[in-house]
């Protein structure tokens, strides 16, 4: 491809032209823009352009207490709020020093474990749509239904959850939510098998996938890729084995790796990874009837909202829900950085305390607008249809790209 | 070989670098220390090719805007040493009113959106970046938005002042 010869546009021979990929194509699955300069069906050099959902979340959150951020979260990647809304209690907890009882520590799990299944299901199944199979896409959507179904159960809300709080939870699970949790583990493998066996050996799906878009863990590594996508390349890095957090190191479980670092590899990988979220869950659920009942949050009275009737009805409850809603509370003048295995990767939030209520600055460290830069150059060469898969195997979220 | 601790890093880098590095501090268990933007590209060089420390994974690039200090910008990098496991935050300090420092994509491509994500909302100039334009925000916008001195909302509000914020 690189020895191409480039026409000026009034030249006869020019035989290329720019293609806009986006920013509204329905195979993009998201607000990318993606200027590509066309030979045929082969693409010889591309520029992206993104920032079309940008929202100034890092400023926004200058202004916000903290408990306030945990909604802006929400809606980087929105595939898997849960795992942003827990990441970010985490941070804020590591800086306020507080520690979480080990039962808070596997509800999160729970759920976090949960969100990272749904978001895997979402990019297998459109990974599915774009090579040609509609059918596992619209199987597994009943599934993500059910995982928002418990999502509901445990906070109310379905897409953008704004779970917990910081310290725990806003209340403990109820019962139904167990039951689903408890039913889930037992009608989703039964199923995610079933769209294995669709795909996994399915001659058209090979022949589409593999070998595509083959990355090597080097070239990975220098573009500061992170998560499935950089698994799959044979690098077995994951935050919850190197750096564990809320009791990660309590589970027994695998980290899968590829070899190739193509489109299958990474479709195989994402499967993997929801038989073992599949297993720390059970282990999760199992791990929680040996802890002590109804401990959903940590003892931190400065920056647990009391309940509301106790707020009514006495004095220490009414001071500190003054004290936390007025900002009233002094906080640590440092910085903290914490990671957590997010969908797509390595989700880090920097944050700089000043002491105020605020953060003095927040940076999200945002694993698709790391991943995506590699997009354009690794298109160059590629045929169009082979570059689109490549984009829903990359699982960029538009949220999370641009924040 | 053992795995390194935050002790031994500090060693080679002092044993290197002298008193161009500032004095390691810990917060939170991340070695973090200062340099300058004259020796930024040979301690992140050092950082990465040092077959021991080996911090061969750029996570992050970011900055941050203190319009009180003298060297009003700030520049963080996040270094991580997949095999020892290990991270490192290195800050340099620059000039808001000519913010330039080396650019790091000569060391690793991803640095590339990085270092535009900063250029975007700070205006740091990374000096040798192949391509330093916008990212996130239009191109013809004329601000770094993310510098204190911009609010984020109508000025003329009485309920967002910064003191509601305790500051």
């Amino acid at each position: 491809m690189m020895n191409h010869p480039i026409f000026t546009d009034n030249d006869p021979q020019k035989e290329t032209f720019i293609l806009n990929l986006g920013p509204t194509h329905p195979a993009t699955h998201g607000v990318f823009q993606n200027v590509l300069v066309m030979d045929g069906e082969r693409i010889i050099s591309g520029v992206s352009t993104i920032g079309y959902i940008h929202r100034a979340f890092e400023k926004i959150a200058e202004h916000r207490p903290f408990y306030q951020i945990t909604p802006l979260t929400d809606r980087l990647n929105y595939c898997s709020s849960p795992i942003n809304n827990m990441g970010w209690h985490m941070t804020v907890e590591k800086l306020l020093g507080i520690e979480t009882p080990k039962r808070v520590d596997y509800l999160r799990v729970i759920v976090m474990e949960l969100a990272r299944i749904s978001d895997h299901l979402i990019c297998n199944g459109i990974l599915g749509v774009d090579t040609g199979a509609f059918t596992g896409f619209l199987y597994l959507m009943e599934e993500r239904e059910h995982i928002y179904e418990i999502y509901e159960e445990i906070c109310g809300a379905r897409l953008t959850t704004n779970i917990g709080r910081i310290g725990g939870f806003e209340r403990d699970f109820n019962d139904i939510a167990f039951a689903k949790i408890k039913k889930f583990l037992v009608k989703f493998p039964p199923i995610l098998k079933e769209f294995e066996t669709l795909f996994n050996r399915n001659r058209i799906f090979i022949e589409r996938t593999s070998g595509v878009a083959a990355v090597d863990p080097e070239t990975a590594l220098n573009y500061s890729w992170s998560g499935p996508i950089l698994r799959a390349t044979g690098v077995d890095y994951d935050v919850r084995v190197n750096e564990p957090y809320s009791s990660y190191q309590d589970f027994d479980f695998e980290i899968p790796v590829g070899t190739s670092g193509d489109v299958y590899d990474r479709y195989i990988v994402r499967n993997e990874e929801m038989w073992q979220s599949l297993r720390i869950i059970e282990q999760a659920l199992q791990k929680i009837e040996k802890e002590p009942k109804g401990v959903f949050h940590a003892d931190v009275p400065e920056f647990y909202l009391p309940p509301k009737e106790e707020v009514y009805n006495s004095m220490e409850a009414l001071i500190y829900h003054f004290k936390i809603v007025m900002g009233e509370i002094d906080t640590p003048k440092t910085e903290v950085y914490h990671a957590v295995e997010g969908g797509n990767g390595e989700l880090g939030f920097y944050l700089v305390n000043d002491g105020g209520r605020s953060p003095y600055r927040l940076h999200f460290r945002r694993p698709s607008f790391i991943n995506y830069q590699m997009y354009a150059p690794m298109s160059a060469g590629m045929l169009l249809s082979d570059a689109i898969i490549n984009m829903s195997s990359l699982n960029v979220i538009a949220g999370e790209l641009d924040a | 070989m053992d795995k390194l601790n935050n002790q031994q890093v500090i060693q080679s880098l002092t044993s290197v670098f002298g008193d161009r590095i500032s004095i390691p501090s810990e917060p939170y268990g991340l070695l973090t220390f200062e340099t300058s933007s004259e020796n930024i590209s040979e301690v992140l060089r050092f950082l990465k090719e040092d077959k021991d420390l080996k911090f061969n994974y750029l996570t992050d690039i970011t900055a941050i805007h203190y319009p009180e200090q003298a060297l009003s910008i700030g520049v963080i990098y996040h270094l991580h040493s997949l095999t020892n496991n290990i991270r490192v935050r290195i800050k340099v300090f620059i000039d808001g009113d000519a913010p330039h420092i080396p650019t790091a994509t000569n060391l690793w491509e991803g640095a590339n959106w990085m270092e535009r994500e900063t250029f975007d909302f700070f205006g740091v100039i990374f000096d040798g970046h192949p391509n330093l334009v916008r990212v996130l925000n239009v191109d013809d916008m004329t601000v770094f938005p993310m510098r204190r001195e911009h609010p984020l909302e109508d000025p003329n509000r009485v309920d967002k002042k910064d003191y509601f914020f305790g500051r």
